[in-house]
């Protein structure tokens, strides 16, 4: 029952006391509010341990988010990606009920889709693709209804509802971060490992195979790291707002920049950006900070997208230009 | 460089051809004809060793077909990029160099910004060779179909193969462009001795190049030079019926009433166009 009370404590009441304004004030204090002076602001930001603990998760979620982000935009698995973020409710909901610690259930739930979507085999744009998504919505369906039918099960479980779907930022446990922080490690360290092959893989599946790169074997490994991603962000980040952070990011770059290892680099820093201007702001704010982030990374993307237009826009011009020179 | 010998291939249970004996040495320029559904991308993924045989060996540099892929180069047939593709041409041609190899390039240490010069270089001398320069910084998936092949045809080339496998390079390509590639395919082979196997619906564009032309129809499979397979009387015997080989004035050669290709229950649907 030690999850249910830790859920709990980071939602409901427990949450408003944390999010609302002043909360972590004496009372009677006046509430924080983002004043002229951004020195004394960004010092009140690290004034409060909690504050400081949801940068730090926020910051590690962001670039794991960010890094494995950006190679599922490349490999259109997007799909994938939101079922992935999807099942975590479900697995964390249904460890809730039978007791279990949360992160079990988020790690347990993720892996297990994981390699269901990845039993499926993947085609470049033929049939078998349009087999991918159809099992991956399958899958996305049942763990939603499972989800809610745990959630009705659980007497008085509502309040955790909340903190699975849009998560528990300001109620991070030091050794939470500690946690994410060991899985994003192990994580990124595969992800650098698998490196180009998984590139080619994902670019151009024949000549890679070919040229002898086990194709399959790593579409699988990369689904699964994902899932893993997936789960440890989904309890920091809950299960909506991680899929915020593994396709805004990665899918600005994407617009951007063609170039992969800028591109990657480049995705990682929006994600940061977003995070921690997120966070900052919901601190000043009584809406929540899952609000923020996600709003802050699409706009990130739509400013992207203007840049793209903008800038093909030119080499058109440019182009037509030197024709008629 | 490639050694078939009485080798089969069979495809959604169907034999497609059989009794297949070939060989190809180094700097040979070899086409591989045929109607459409014949089993000639199959045969270019038997030598690969992408798929099994039915019956019989075949060798690819002296191994086993599958075992040896790195001084292979290999163009597969009609690949389209996704439109939204953020990956420079540039980084899909890098890709067919060390596109293999774990990690990432790690240019911090000295050999590491060595390798990476030198990887560049390469990499610009290939796209320079394929006339792709002035697009190759692009996404791919913006790029023209034609584009995209010249860069394809670089990517093959770009790690210096003793044989070449080209499934259709002409194909999305206009004429004058055609012209081009073959005498670019065909100057390769000439000047550095690689081995060129070549999937072709037309041979005339490569005429001019060829050594040897494989002709797949009715599940069999003629091979000899040019003017000696592309004759009445081969193709006649191949397909089972009257063919006429007409030879224009200007040398080109041009079949007359080649038989569509031998019709097959609902296999024409399973056929895998990437
Ligand atoms: N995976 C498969 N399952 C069933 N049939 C297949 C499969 N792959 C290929 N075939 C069939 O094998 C035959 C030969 O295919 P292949 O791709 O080798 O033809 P091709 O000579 O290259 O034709 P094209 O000129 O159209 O490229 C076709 O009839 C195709 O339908
Ligand atoms: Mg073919």
């Amino acid at each position: 029952m030690s999850a249910l009370a830790h859920l709990v404590a980071a939602t409901a009441p427990a949450r408003h006391a944390v999010l609302g304004p002043g909360a972590h004030l004496p009372h009677g204090a006046p509430p924080p509010v983002l004043g002229a002076n951004l020195v004394s602001d960004l010092h009140e930001l690290f004034a409060y341990h909690f504050m400081v603990t949801a940068l730090a998760a926020g910051t590690v979620v962001a670039v794991l988010a960010a890094a494995v982000g950006w190679v599922m935009v490349l490999r259109r698995q997007s799909f994938a990606g939101h079922t992935l973020a999807v099942v975590g409710f479900p697995g964390a909901a249904g460890a809730t009920l039978v007791g279990l610690p949360i992160a079990v259930g988020y790690f347990g739930a993720c892996v297990a889709a994981a390699l269901v979507i990845a039993a499926v085999p993947r085609g470049r744009a033929g049939s078998s693709r349009g087999a991918e998504s159809a099992v991956t919505g399958a899958v996305q369906a049942f763990a939603l209804a499972a989800g809610v039918l745990f959630v009705n099960l659980y007497n008085g479980f509502l309040n955790g509802v909340d903190a699975l779907l849009f998560g528990s930022f300001l109620g991070i446990t030091d050794s939470q971060v500690w946690a994410l922080t060991a899985v994003a490690v192990g994580a990124l360290a595969l992800l650098v490992l698998l490196g180009r092959p998984l590139l080619f893989a994902s670019v151009d599946p024949d000549v890679a195979r070919a040229r002898g790169v086990p194709v399959r074997a790593l579409s699988l490994a990369f689904v699964v790291l994902l899932g893993v991603a997936v789960a440890a962000a989904s309890e920091i980040t809950g299960s909506l707002l991680v899929f915020a952070l593994l396709v805004m990011p990665a899918a600005a770059a994407q617009q951007v920049t063609a170039r992969p290892g800028l591109g990657l680099v480049l995705s990682v820093a929006l994600g940061l950006l977003v995070t921690w201007s997120g966070l900052a702001v919901a601190y000043f704010s009584i809406y929540p900070s899952g609000f923020y982030l996600t709003s802050f990374g699409f706009a990130v993307y739509l400013v992207a997208a203007g840049v793209r237009g903008v800038s093909e826009a030119r080499s058109r011009r440019v182009a037509a230009l030197g024709r008629g020179a | 460089m490639l050694v078939m010998r009485g080798a089969a291939a069979a495809a959604g249970g169907r034999t497609l051809w059989s009794g297949v004996d070939l060989e190809v040495g180094a700097g040979e320029f070899v086409a591989v004809l045929g109607p459409n559904g014949a089993g000639k991308s199959t045969l270019v993924k038997v030598a690969l060793g992408l798929l099994p045989l039915t019956a019989g060996s075949v060798e690819l540099l002296g191994r086993p077909a599958g075992s040896s892929s790195r001084r292979v180069g290999y163009l597969p047939q009609r690949r389209s990029f996704d439109p939204g593709l953020a990956v420079r041409g540039r980084d899909v041609v890098r890709l067919g160099l060390d596109g293999h190899r774990w990690g990432v390039p790690f240019p911090l240490l000295l050999a590491g910004r060595r390798r990476e010069r030198e990887a560049r270089t390469r990499v610009g001398e290939v796209v320079d060779l394929v006339g792709a320069s002035a697009y190759a910084d692009r996404p791919i998936g913006s790029l023209s179909g034609g584009e995209q092949q010249r860069l394809l045809i670089a990517q093959a080339l770009v790690e210096r193969p003793e044989i070449l496998f080209l499934d259709e390079p002409l194909d999305s390509l206009d004429l004058p462009n055609q012209a081009a590639v073959a005498s670019l395919i065909g100057g390769i082979c000439r000047d550095s001795g690689v081995a060129v196997v070549m999937v072709a619906h037309d041979v005339n564009p490569i005429l001019g190049q060829l050594d040897r032309v494989v002709y797949i129809a009715g599940g069999r499979v003629a091979a000899g030079s040019p003017h000696e397979v592309i004759t009445s009387e081969t193709l006649s015997a191949l397909f089972s019926t009257p063919i006429e080989v007409v030879t224009t004035s200007d040398g080109r050669l041009v079949v007359v009433g080649e038989p569509e290709a031998p019709e097959v229950h609902g296999g024409r649907h399973g056929h895998e166009h990437r």
